[in-house]
């Protein structure tokens, strides 16, 4: 083999390496970035002012905690719409549905995956929040009840494609079991093949509920972005504030390395630190699954 | 009794069945309502003029070219950045790397990289490109943003297509005495095509309806002309959309309509494209 063809190999073998080892890089340089520009705040505000109820940067009040509850109460309103409908769409395509209608609704659950979140929000402020202050007779309409529909409506392809995927992944077999023994199709989908994909379905309701807690469009332009504290039960009826849309909203008008510009940045940490946390655990439960099956079947 | 149990089992089932099927119906009809919804809101506003003009009288009349053009040259920067990367990270994946903890730690990043909030990416495109590389706000901070954000996406459509091609055509090439990149360039990368073009439509897809990611790195509220460079700050649709839906008071219905139209246009056109391409290529495929 001429040498040339040697050379140029090994060169395309190590840029197709480094292509491949960019993701750690990437996920690298964004915690740093994070960092660098955000722990500054720590030493700017103390903790206590930090932990504090009081959002209002221009009187340097910088307490994050009803950003924290906003993001909290937003997201379990969304999660409580996703979950249900998520898996409810899941089991009828993947076990009930038959393959034509199978081919139709997967491209459709994937369209409302493609509409962008700000399209979401422009029709939650002119068709759902109008509608929802008139019917729940509510001050008004831009409250976390509107975030909270919107943003589950937003998780469900998540939660769809990937509990599909489990769903789909479990052995002809298993079912063929439980049906040859006399089981309804009924209960061959809860006894059976729910429990042999929980870990998938364990999987699709953590993803789904990191989409909700990380979307910011939608939620800003539809929550009404009022940072008060959301610790009741009946704040879902009012104006809350969450993480990412106090951060889309204020980083473009304040000074770049001010106090309240770091804090943004470690609203931002705080964001990465929680999708970290969801992913980790997520593919750590499909990796620990994975050896099991392998050990079962070895 | 054993006839009332079976009874009672298959009322169960068919309860359970129109149960799940009411939520698949809750879920798509909205979708379905969204769409022509905006389609019957949004056509009457579509003309020349509108898709040709800049906007005028504080965007409350003329058209939202700057906006189109804008978002096409964001996904083109896109995709400029993120394909080349993408499709390389794939096949190191797919064909050269070792099941080892690197690997592993690899694949956990794409995930994490998959999962990281989009106003988190535009805090990072702020501090690393807009300040720490001084590119400004401009469409190449924009575009490197929303490269890095695409590019889970594009790795993982496309590692999956490159490993749905048998083995065996990697065995006969290289029995040929064929190298590695060569089968992998000549054998294996036409095979895995189809689904890599998807993937690539699919991630792109998602960074034209992209707003937060740039918010602070490269959208301008309005400009009153095209962008001349890499460097110059650009008008975008959905950030259009975000700013006539509740920046601009008074702003007439039928162009906030006419906007969100145009915009899930281009993003919907991408998706029916990449669902296309797929479907196609299954059809044809021979193994």
């Amino acid at each position: 083999m001429d040498k040339s063809l040697n050379w140029r190999e090994y060169i395309i073998t190590r840029l197709i390496k480094a292509s491949g080892y960019s993701a750690i890089l990437f996920v690298g340089l964004i915690f740093l970035f994070l960092i660098k520009e955000g722990v500054p705040a720590l030493g700017e505000i103390s903790l206590s002012d930090l932990l504090a109820t009081r959002w209002y940067p221009i009187e340097d009040f910088f307490g994050i905690l009803p950003l924290l509850t906003g993001s909290l109460i937003v997201t379990i309103g969304a999660a409580l719409i996703a979950i249900p409908f998520g898996l409810g769409s899941a089991i009828f395509i993947a076990e009930i549905a038959p393959r034509w209608l199978r081919e139709i609704l997967k491209p459709l659950v994937e369209l409302l995956g493609g509409l962008p979140s700000v399209v979401l929000g422009f029709l939650g402020i002119l068709v759902l929040s109008p509608n929802l202050r008139i019917l729940l007779d509510l001050p008004t309409g831009l409250t976390a009840l509107a975030g909270s529909l919107l943003l589950g409506a937003i998780a469900i392809p998540t939660v769809v494609s990937i509990a599909e995927d489990a769903l789909d992944a479990v052995p002809r077999d298993y079912r063929d079991g439980a049906l040859a023994v006399g089981a309804t199709r009924w209960q061959t989908i809860w006894r059976v093949t729910l429990p042999a994909a929980k870990s998938g379905v364990l999987t699709a309701i953590m993803l789904g509920i990191g989409r909700a807690l990380g979307e910011t469009m939608t939620v800003m332009m539809v929550t009404g972005n009022a940072p008060v504290m959301a610790t009741k039960w009946n704040s879902i009826f009012q104006p809350v504030r969450t993480m990412t849309a106090t951060i889309a909203a204020e980083m473009g008008e304040v000074a770049n390395g001010s106090s309240h510009y770091h804090v943004l940045f470690l609203i931002g940490l705080i964001l990465f630190l929680f999708s970290l946390a969801i992913n980790v655990a997520a593919s750590s439960v499909v990796f620990r699954q994975k050896k099991r099956a392998e050990r079962i079947l070895s | 009794m054993k006839r009332t149990l079976r009874i009672s089992q298959q009322l169960s089932q068919r309860l359970g069945f129109s149960l799940l099927t009411l939520m698949v119906v809750a879920t798509i009809i909205p979708i379905l309502a969204v769409i022509v919804y905006i389609i019957y809101e949004g056509a009457p506003a579509i003309s020349w003029e509108f898709l040709s003009g800049f906007p005028r009288e504080g965007m409350r009349q003329g058209g939202i070219l700057p906006a189109i053009v804008g978002t096409f040259y964001l996904t083109l920067g896109t995709a400029i950045f993120s394909v080349p990367l993408g499709i390389a990270a794939a096949i190191y994946l797919a064909e050269y790397a070792p099941e080892n903890a690197a690997t592993r730690l690899i694949r956990i990043a794409i995930i994490n990289l998959a999962g990281i909030p989009s106003v988190v990416y535009g805090l990072f495109g702020l501090g690393l490109f807009v300040f720490f590389l001084k590119f400004g706000t401009s469409l190449l901070s924009a575009s490197l943003t929303l490269s890095i954000m695409t590019l889970p996406v594009i790795i993982s459509a496309a590692e999956e297509a490159l490993r749905a091609v048998p083995q065996s055509f990697r065995t006969v090439s290289v029995s040929l005495g064929g190298t590695r990149w060569q089968t992998i360039r000549r054998i294996v990368l036409p095979q895995a095509l189809p689904g890599i073009i998807t993937g690539v439509i699919l991630g792109l897809e998602r960074a034209a309806g992209e707003t937060a990611p740039i918010l602070f790195t490269g959208a301008a509220f309005f400009l009153p002309q095209l962008p001349n460079s890499p460097l110059d700050a650009t008008m975008a649709l959905p950030y259009h959309l975000f700013v006539i839906s509740t920046q601009v008071p008074e702003m007439p219905f039928h162009i906030q309509y006419g906007t969100a139209l145009v915009l899930i246009t281009f993003v919907l056109g991408m998706n029916l494209a990449a669902t296309f391409i797929r479907s196609r290529a299954r059809a044809k495929r021979q193994w």
